[in-house]
């Protein structure tokens, strides 16, 4: 009769899903600021492509960074505030199993729709196809990072009614190594060196994050809850 | 001395908010068939208790037991047994009343449409199943949160303030589900200002300033 943890990790993926798709307006934010961002630079800049090219890939990682960060906000608020957070806290599941499931689709409907765009962005940016691969990895592994930052930052300011200042500010300087090993991967990808490096970094500060952060952003959900 | 090892038993509970002292030492017991209502001026901690006996917020002092072990320690098997519903519906605006229900009751237990929808049925908003919360009135969306705690089947209902927004049918169909859920055996903490008006085993809990 009971539910068990997969069970239920696929269930609230889909509650998440179901609600973003309901929304189209949230959902499509991120991406249409992404996306604005990255074009206003080669409009900003003189016409040489070469400076363009150089510039790129810091433009596409801060661009992403902050378009994840706006959507993180409402990771946990929206059903902080309606009250559905205490039933899914009440709901005889784990709470880390909620919040993994959670994160889990806010990447789906925020990183990873970035990464399906970045090459429509880094064609923009003229960054060569070659580099589209290595940039689409870094892209999905700092996203993915930044979703479970996101998800301790947004545990802890969840009860707060400016709390999206504040998550910036906790969220950002913990970006920071992702900033610059995925711009650093894309930009060497560009100049023609092997990227596998700064990768394996991105990697690396991936699994160090999606191992510990559940916990974190759980015992932070039970602090604002009370 | 307690020796209520199967039901609910509150002892001693402190709840400190900042300088208030909430909660000032307040026991109860809840035994199967049995409810427990607790009435007081505004302010006095009524929701606080609730939230204190669900889980959610841990008291200073004092301990929550269930079936004799420290609701912290059998944490998940308490949560599958109680079903709370707080003062505001918690209903997702955006979902039909049906799927709020799903998602809610499904993490529960494995639970068919048809199981829900008789469920809605019994609070009498079936013909809402379809309808996004969004378009609900205040009343509609209190007995689509009832009918979220009928198809959880719990044992344990923790209600607050579970008869807002309700009309006069509305707060007759919720005594009567009271009635029979505490006739079956069940128990139910009920936070209410009026009188509850049943005739089954009700203990009145008086929180004061």
């Amino acid at each position: 009769m009971n539910v068990g943890v997969w069970e239920a990790m696929i269930l609230v993926v889909h509650r998440e899903l179901c609600l973003s798709f309901r929304r189209p307006d949230q959902l499509l934010q991120p991406l249409v600021f992404f996306l604005i961002v990255t074009t206003l630079f080669p409009l900003g800049l003189s016409l040489q492509l070469s400076l363009l090219r150089d510039m790129a890939p810091g433009v596409l990682w801060v661009a992403a960074l902050l378009s994840s960060l706006l959507s993180l906000d409402a990771l946990f608020k929206s059903d902080a505030d309606d009250g559905t957070l205490e039933q899914l806290a009440l709901s005889g599941q784990e709470l880390t199993v909620i919040v993994v499931a959670k994160t889990f689709a806010h990447w789906l409907v925020t990183g990873a729709a970035l990464v399906l765009v970045s090459p429509v962005v880094g064609t923009a940016l003229g960054i060569p196809g070659s580099a589209f691969a290595t940039m689409m990895a870094s892209l999905s592994l700092g996203t993915f990072t930044l979703s479970w930052l996101g998800a301790i930052g947004a545990g802890l300011t969840v009860g707060l009614r400016r709390g999206n200042v504040l998550l910036s500010l906790i969220v950002l300087p913990l970006a920071m190594p992702l900033l610059i090993f995925g711009a650093g991967a894309t930009d060497r990808a560009l100049s023609g060196v092997s990227p596998t490096g700064a990768l394996y970094f991105l990697a690396a500060l991936c699994v160090f994050t999606c191992t510990l952060a559940p916990f974190a952003a759980t015992a932070a959900l039970r602090i604002s809850l009370e | 001395m307690n020796t209520a090892a199967d039901g609910l038993v509150v002892e001693k509970v402190h709840v400190w908010r900042g300088d208030r002292h909430v909660l000032k030492g307040v026991s109860l017991t809840l035994q199967r068939g049995q409810l427990v209502h607790v009435s007081g001026p505004n302010g006095t901690g009524k929701t606080t208790l609730l939230r204190v006996v669900c889980g959610i917020l841990r008291p200073e002092q004092g301990l929550v037991s269930w079936l004799g072990k420290s609701i912290a320690s059998v944490r998940t098997e308490y949560q599958a047994a109680l079903a709370y519903a707080s003062h505001e519906p918690a209903l997702k605006a955006d979902l039909t009343a049906l799927e709020n229900l799903h998602f809610a009751v499904r993490l529960k237990r494995r639970v068919t449409a048809e199981e829900l929808r008789a469920s809605l049925e019994q609070t009498g908003v079936a013909a809402c199943a379809g309808l996004p919360a969004r378009v609900l009135s205040a009343g509609q969306r209190r007995r689509v949160a009832m009918a979220r705690v009928l198809a959880m089947r719990a044992s344990l209902w923790l209600l607050d303030e579970p008869f807002t927004n309700l009309d006069s049918a509305g707060t007759d169909l919720l005594r009567n589900l009271l009635q029979s859920h505490v006739e079956r055996g069940g128990s139910a903490l009920v936070v209410a200002h009026h009188d509850l008006k049943l005739d089954c085993n009700v203990h009145r809990l008086e929180l004061t300033a």
